[in-house]
């Protein structure tokens, strides 16, 4: 890859980042991969070097570093060779904090902050539902408010959520809740509330079912069921009916760090597989001589380049937009998914090339292509479908008619 | 002696991990675009440093630490090794910008160090016992001649025992042996002194406020970088050549008395 346009400061964090993934080899997420374990030796290593916090304010034990830096911390994991598992493992602790950060009150950034960076606590994402993914404005989950007999509000939690991430593993989640019908409010996204709350796996109304899933099987996917499960009233972050709001502020966001992460896994297939064509002898000479294997691989290059000024473009205005009023934050809507979109792209490229230019080693194990590729889909979907952002540019930027 | 002043010289080199190509003038490896990070020695001997501060390890009776200067004498870009060792924990930073062209060789290295640790007022000198690069392996121990200060070579354990002793474990052959000196000194290090730490988040951000000077050659009263070797060809090792397979043990025997092996 190109490190032309980076900044000092993002080439320390890529290198920094690079040597302690060093550490975590491809034998390490292979077992956890085959195994289903989860990585929590790199979740330690990363809080123990502080790493959880590059994108949180420095009052809170952060260091205060912008969603650039942040992208080139996720892209790098995810080159190491620790892929989207890699990255999966500590993505919502770097990125859901942010709006306890931003809306948070004094008490739950202290009590919360410091704790994630720390690595004590985990943290996980709680808003897609088996009846509402990308429509989360229809979100079934309700979060009631109750007083308890001391006297002390709480908020009673019912519903179903799926896709969790670190559910399993997680201390706390930043839950969205429907806290009034649809039909009382003005607009459908005032009946939403945002929560961080506890997870007491022991608590009544708590249970989490585990995912079995084609990629990234070292971190937990779950649903989670919430029937009546009881929380403080505090946990609710900023006011009732602004939890969307809120959400929507971090997702431009997740698409850069997505990106990011997409970028890596390309960029490891891309590298390995040119390290293949170079040593594979086939016919007494290297099969990287072959343009038939040559070209697909010099095309993926480009296309993951591309991709890569597309995304650090999209975390520039990002970063940008908390001092440059001119910046709009549609500006930045098209900048990031567009660059979720081409990165994944890219992304699945590369790892489809790198399977196909191992042959039949691709399909073994050993060789690391076969995991990386089962991972790429991950960017392709999540967090927001290839389909959505064509409809999204589409309406947004070329004014077409909302087909939906 | 009322503190520690502690010198640690750190070179950039290529990194350990590249596999060095000879270039097509054969005059030198080539080292453009190809990656460079710290002499590892070097990142053992800041590490040293640090956990002499920290009273860690072997020095739980070590005088305080009054400061730790990293210091590198190299191209613009030895500047990134130097912020590296003041991320693990260096306190400042000197670089002496000296060209590609113009680079040192061991002597001129230590007679400008004697220089540094003159100005610096530094009382002990912490080095790697050599560099991945050239391998010279000499720097330390021709500080050590020009100061007139004791020296302990390739230390796998250093123990500070008190204000002014220092305890240093060399591993020879057939096992260890221990030597004592007082302040000041010349240490040297092995691989086996200490696993160094990676450099934090937080730590990168704080020595990004640390000092870092930038100086030339002229400013230690050196006018010229007094090479006096000239590098008459630099090629690959020969290929190796393929093995033979042998049948049995028999088998073996015979092919090395052949070769003239038994």
């Amino acid at each position: 890859m190109s490190t032309t346009d980076f900044t000092e400061t993002q080439l320390q964090v890529r290198e920094a980042v690079r040597t302690l993934c060093t550490h975590f080899s491809n034998e390490y997420w292979r077992a956890r991969d085959e195994t289903s374990t989860d990585p929590h030796a790199f979740h330690s290593a990363l809080a123990k070097a502080g790493w959880l916090g590059i994108a949180l304010p420095e009052r809170y034990g952060g260091s205060g570093l912008g969603i650039s830096e942040a992208t080139l911390m996720m892209q790098t994991i995810s080159e190491s060779g620790a892929g989207i598992a890699g990255a999966q493992a500590i993505h919502a602790n770097v990125y859901a904090t942010q709006p306890l950060a931003l809306f948070g009150s004094e008490a739950q950034r202290s009590d919360t902050i410091p704790r994630i960076i720390g690595g004590e606590w985990r943290m996980c994402f709680g808003v897609t539902e088996p009846g509402a993914g990308l429509d989360t404005l229809r979100m079934g989950t309700v979060a009631k408010r109750e007083t308890d007999h001391g006297d002390r509000s709480e908020y009673v939690i019912s519903g179903q959520k799926i896709w969790i991430t670190c559910a399993q593993v997680a201390q706390r989640m930043m839950l969205l809740a429907r806290t009034k019908a649809r039909g009382e409010v003005e607009k459908p996204s005032q009946a939403l509330s945002l929560f961080c709350i506890p997870l007491d796996r022991s608590a009544p109304g708590l249970e989490m079912r585990r995912i079995k899933k084609m990629g990234g099987r070292a971190v937990d996917a779950n649903e989670v069921f919430f029937d009546g499960y009881r929380v403080p009233a505090d946990c609710l972050v900023g006011k009732e009916g602004e939890g969307f709001k809120i959400i929507l502020h971090g997702m431009n966001a997740e698409r850069c760090l997505l990106a990011g992460e997409a970028l890596g896994l390309g960029y490891a297939a891309l590298a390995r597989a040119s390290t293949y064509a170079r040593e594979r002898n086939v016919f007494e000479r290297p099969i990287g001589m072959n343009q038939g294997i040559a070209h697909p691989l010099a095309d993926a290059y480009m296309r993951l380049e591309a991709a890569k000024l597309a995304t650090y473009h999209a975390a520039r205005l990002y970063d940008a937009s908390k001092t440059d009023e001119t910046i709009s934050q549609d500006a930045i809507g098209i900048a990031a998914n567009s660059a979720k979109y081409l990165a994944a792209e890219a992304a699945f490229t590369a790892c489809e090339r790198a399977v196909l230019t191992h042959g039949g080693m691709g399909y073994a194990q050993e060789y690391d292509v076969e995991r990386w590729f089962r991972e790429c889909l991950v960017p392709r979907i999540a967090p927001v479908s290839r389909e959505m952002i064509l409809n999204y540019i589409g309406e947004k930027v070329l004014e077409l008619p909302r087909s939906y | 002696m009322s503190g520690l002043r502690i010198l640690v010289p750190v070179k950039r080199v290529i990194d350990y991990a590249v596999k060095p190509r000879v270039n097509r003038a054969q005059t030198g490896v080539e080292t453009a675009n190809v990656k460079h990070s710290m002499n590892p020695f070097d990142e053992l001997s800041i590490e040293e440093s640090v956990r002499i501060r920290e009273k860690k390890a072997h020095h739980a009776h070590a005088p305080p630490v009054e400061e730790i200067v990293a210091f590198s004498a190299g191209v613009p870009k030895s500047q990134d090794i130097i912020r590296t060792a003041m991320a693990m924990g260096a306190d400042r930073g000197i670089h002496v910008v000296v060209d590609e062209k113009d680079a040192l060789e061991p002597l001129g290295v230590a007679k400008l160090l004697k220089k540094v640790v003159e100005q610096e007022n530094s009382n002990l000198v912490i080095l790697g016992k050599q560099a991945i690069d050239d391998d010279a392996g000499q720097t330390g121990q021709m500080l050590a001649g020009l100061l007139n200060w004791a020296q302990a070579t390739q230390a796998s354990k250093v123990s500070i025992t008190d204000q002014t002793t220092v305890e240093v474990v060399q591993e020879v052959d057939g096992g260890v042996q221990t030597i004592r000196s007082k302040l000041p000194m010349v240490i040297t290090t092995d691989l086996r002194l200490n696993e160094p730490r990676y450099a934090s988040l937080p730590n990168i951000m704080k020595a990004k406020k640390k000092v870092l000077d930038k100086k030339s050659l002229a400013d230690y009263g050196i006018e010229e970088s007094g090479v006096r070797l000239k590098t008459v060809k630099v090629c690959e090792p020969p290929p190796r050549k393929g093995g033979v397979k042998v049948e049995d043990v028999d088998g073996m025997i015979g092919k090395l008395k052949e070769l003239g092996a038994l």
